[in-house]
């Protein structure tokens, strides 16, 4: 974000600026109220026991800091497990995703041949296919291989469906590296890999990570896939556990959701708090782009 | 040197992999889609050629009216909110909060980061009514109004899946529309301040106009990801009460899955894609057509 100068307002008096003040206060109040309220409730009410929920006013603190509804949440939800397939999923596609992403955009965008723009074209297109059309197909496809059984549709799935994006971002970046930076190092004896490697990945490492978040995040909090290639409980990512989780206990134990949402709307605020200049960068810079 | 940057067998190496994966995965599921929506059956229990039957199914079957209708509700009543609420805080954080944006900025994009699944069961949670009254019924009570049965009703739901959805993403259009804010040159904006226009005269005359481009871009943008809504609504209410809050994307996916019609679940499909195709196209035109006129 680019700073700049505080622009100067019309010569208030002192209680038009006090008012002003006020107001700018109460609207700062207002939308911390809304955004952070709700995360703040199901974290205290996470820790409170089936007594408190029925017999205590809503908005009072958990008599006592119990932790059993994170116990029941982590060993009934199975959050553990769920939460590794869906970093594995995550990180394995995300990875795929970048390298051969940014392979096909080099060979599309830095080097030469023809028919180059025409095949960028029609990767680029893949932006405008949603995902249900895909998805039928798909299930067939990993049931006759019979990959049905493992991650292995999801991964495959969530590259395919990242590439568009990740070609399309990554030959915008690689289009701002002046050309002559290959060239040099092609003259000074670098072969096509050296250049890829040692000089087109580390010029555009910027577009890389952004690309990396946003792509770490809608992969994350994927559903639509997640869910149809799901085959059983061991194989579920955590949102599909989650889903689980609330269809089996919705009704009866409400501690143990509350606190199942807690662990994931936590895991994410930790995330989010070490990286959040760049997510909010990254993410609106795909939606623009795209 | 030349010769190194048109290598042939390189271009085929780098290429290649990417190529094929979305060939398999995107390309090829395209083409099978279109054959698919012209059979009836399920991988299990066998294909049958149904010719155009499923898309006269899809003409004809009241769920798909009242689903597609839904959906174009929700995708224009919740893309209005996501652009007015977004446009308005944009506007706080560039001229009331300015500098100190950051903090309030950072806070608001939070939910943008969370999975819908988990929002949607918070949601649920905060406008619930049974096992436990939730703090908007709560709230409610206070001033006077009895419980409601949020999700009761069609009504009722759909208020909640927009508060949900617009919970979810105001952070998001609000950093998108800022950052085209962030855009206007200063010199404008000041020059502008000099020759007295002040306020809202200032954002009408000249803010507006000027961030025009980004905001049509959010709305390209915003159209295509609301006409795809799936996950926070399955996990929030399963388009309940009955199919009064099925969007065509969920009912696409119990076609599909529940009652195993893959062919009448592709031809959703095909009228999913139709939709956001023209939903793209109709934006597209109409702000060109403006901006001639302009």
């Amino acid at each position: 974000m680019t700073t700049r100068k505080p622009q100067r307002h019309g010569s208030g008096t002192l209680v038009a600026g006090l008012s002003r003040r006020t107001l700018t206060n109460v609207l700062i109040a207002l939308i911390l109220i809304i955004e952070i309220y709700p995360l703040f409730w199901i974290f205290t009410s996470s820790f409170k026991d089936q007594d408190d929920f029925t017999t205590k006013p809503l908005w009072s603190m958990p008599e006592h800091w119990n932790f059993s509804n994170y116990v029941t949440a982590w060993v009934t939800g199975d959050i553990g497990t769920t939460a590794r397939n869906s970093l594995i999923v995550t990180l394995v596609s995300m990875v795929v995703i970048l390298l051969i992403g940014s392979a096909a955009a080099f060979a599309l965008e830095v080097m030469i041949w023809r028919g180059r723009s025409s095949i960028l074209m029609f990767v680029i297109g893949g932006l405008m296919v949603p995902t249900q059309l895909i998805l039928l197909p798909l299930f067939t496809i990993y049931f006759k291989l019979g990959l049905t059984n493992s991650l292995i549709p999801l991964i495959i799935t969530y590259i395919g469906q990242g590439l568009p994006l990740t070609v399309f971002l990554m030959a915008t970046y690689f289009r701002a590296v002046p050309r002559e930076l290959f060239e040099a190092a092609a003259l000074d004896g670098a072969g096509i890999f050296r250049c890829f490697f040692s000089v087109g990945l580390p010029l555009v490492r910027n577009g890389i990570f952004t690309l990396g978040m946003l792509l770490f995040f809608s992969i994350w909090n994927d559903l639509l896939v997640a869910l149809t290639f799901n085959a059983k409980p061991s194989l579920a990512t955590i949102q599909v556990g989650l889903l689980n989780f609330s269809g089996q206990y919705g009704e009866v134990a409400l501690g143990p959701l509350l606190a199942a949402i807690s662990i994931i709307i936590f895991a994410m605020l930790i995330v989010y708090a070490l990286i959040n200049q760049r997510v909010m960068r990254g993410i609106t810079a795909g939606s623009v782009k795209g | 040197m030349r010769h190194i940057l048109s290598n042939r067998r390189a271009v085929v190496i780098f290429l290649a992999p990417a190529l094929v994966v979305y060939i398999g995965v995107i390309v090829v599921p395209v083409v099978w889609s279109l054959v698919y929506s012209f059979f009836q059956g399920s991988p299990a229990l066998g294909f049958q050629f149904a010719g155009l039957s499923n898309y006269r199914h899809l003409w004809t079957d009241p769920t798909v009216r009242q689903t597609l209708l839904f959906t174009i509700k929700y995708a224009v009543v919740l893309l209005a909110c996501q652009i007015v609420f977004g446009y308005l805080l944009a506007l706080f954080y560039m001229f009331v909060l300015r500098r100190s944006s950051t903090l309030v900025r950072t806070l608001v994009f939070f939910p943008v980061v969370l999975p819908p699944v988990a929002v949607a069961l918070l949601f649920n949670q905060l406008f619930a009514i049974a096992p436990q009254v939730g703090p908007v019924n709560s709230v409610l009570h206070l001033v006077g109004i009895g419980p409601v049965d949020w999700f009761a009703t069609g009504t009722g739901a759909f208020a909640v899946i927009i508060c949900m959805d617009l919970w979810r993403s105001a952070g998001f259009y609000a950093v998108l529309l800022y950052a085209g804010l962030l855009d206007i040159p200063g010199e404008v904006i000041e020059s502008a301040r000099v020759d007295g226009a002040g306020g809202l005269q200032l954002v009408r005359r000249i803010v507006m106009p000027l961030s025009k481009p980004i905001v049509i871009a959010s709305i390209i943008f915003g159209i295509n990801a609301d006409l795809k809504v799936f996950d926070s609504i399955l996990a929030l209410n399963n388009g309940g009460p009955g199919t009064e809050t099925t969007p065509l994307n969920l009912y696409m996916f119990q076609t599909a899955f529940l009652y195993n019609d893959y062919g009448y679940g592709a031809a959703i499909a095909m009228l999913i894609t139709v939709l956001c195709l023209l939903g793209t196209v109709l934006v597209f035109r109409s702000s060109r057509r403006r901006v001639g006129k302009a």
